[in-house]
């Protein structure tokens, strides 16, 4: 098994993400950097955080137009497993991964705090080590991560249980009080339409060590992995 | 011929404006009361193309790749000789 992270410069997470993958889940694990493309196949790719290219545009918008962004379609057309996190997640809408935009947060300042999700989907590939209904703790930060959809798609999506996780409260409750950027529905983790692609504002790779204040971003590597060894 | 497409990207009606709503709270501050305010990001392109016709094209492809995002822009194009 082996997983990717790639690099775009001004990506700054992708580090966090391999140590996560190698060190923490004993996983063989790729940094590969834009311009080499991917060479070979993967289990998995990993779009780290960050800020490619300063967010000059839109977030993600540029890093989308590159090369190797046809190597990561064609990796997910293949059915496997692409995990974009932060700014990976606003490239991985910008790509069409997933429908929507990830824009300015509603209070358009830098949002860096611990949040609470609730898990919406547990069948997925990144999601079946957690329980369906469950509540975990994971850190958010960014400028950019209110998720738009056009009218009426953001309900549909939770009904295809094509979302992974949405902003709640300690209890559990999505409420308007409990969504950091005013993302739709609160939703903030989404599936692509095959479900072999997840996309998430939250940063699991910063939550997956006891150390750290919480490892509840573990099992969805944990999950990742466990999803390949059973294909 | 050299041509020079003027852009304008904006939110679409109805989008969700954070910075608009807090330049219009500043301006507010500064005793300027407003109805609306509305932002917008302008790129001014030169391109040598044959005809302003095909400018406009050039233009509206550059839009639908990269520089405008269907889920929350509209844009013009504006071509100048």
């Amino acid at each position: 098994m082996r997983f990717a992270v790639l690099q775009f410069g001004g990506s700054n997470c992708d580090h966090d993400a391999y140590h996560v993958v190698h060190d923490v889940c004993g996983v063989d694990c790729d940094l590969i950097w834009y311009k080499e493309g991917i060479g070979r196949e993967y289990d998995a790719v990993i779009i780290p955080g960050g800020f490619s290219y300063g967010d000059y545009l839109r977030a993600g918008a540029i890093a989308t137009r590159t090369p190797i962004m046809q190597d990561v379609l064609a990796h997910a057309g293949a059915g496997r497993l692409v995990l974009g996190i932060c700014n990976g997640a606003q490239i991985g809408a910008e790509s069409g991964l997933v429908p929507g935009v990830f824009t300015t947060n509603e209070y358009p300042k830098f949002i860096c705090e611990w949040v609470h999700l609730k898990v919406e989907n547990a069948t997925s590939p990144f999601t079946t080590k957690y329980r369906k209904g469950e509540v975990i703790r994971i850190p958010i930060a960014h400028k950019e991560g209110r998720y738009v959809v056009p009218p009426g798609v953001g309900r549909q999506l939770l009904d295809e249980g094509r979302v992974a996780f949405r902003f709640c409260n300690e209890a559990g409750e999505c409420t308007p009080a409990s969504n950091p950027n005013g993302s739709e529905l609160n939703i903030t983790g989404v599936l692509g339409e095959d479900g072999n692609v997840l996309v998430m504002m939250p940063h699991p790779e910063r939550a997956a060590e006891g150390i750290l204040g919480s490892d509840d971003g573990r099992r969805l590597f944990e999950s990742m992995i466990a999803h390949i060894e059973n294909q | 011929m050299s041509f020079t497409a003027n852009i304008t990207i904006s939110l679409k009606e109805g989008m969700l404006d954070p910075e608009a709503r807090a330049i219009q709270h500043a301006l507010s501050n500064l005793g300027f009361e407003t109805e609306t305010l509305t932002t917008a990001r302008v790129f001014s392109i030169t391109m040598d193309v044959p005809t302003e016709a095909d400018a406009r094209i050039r233009a509206g492809e550059m839009c639908e790749r990269l520089l405008a995002n269907p889920v929350i822009h509209s844009y013009e194009i504006e071509v100048l000789k």
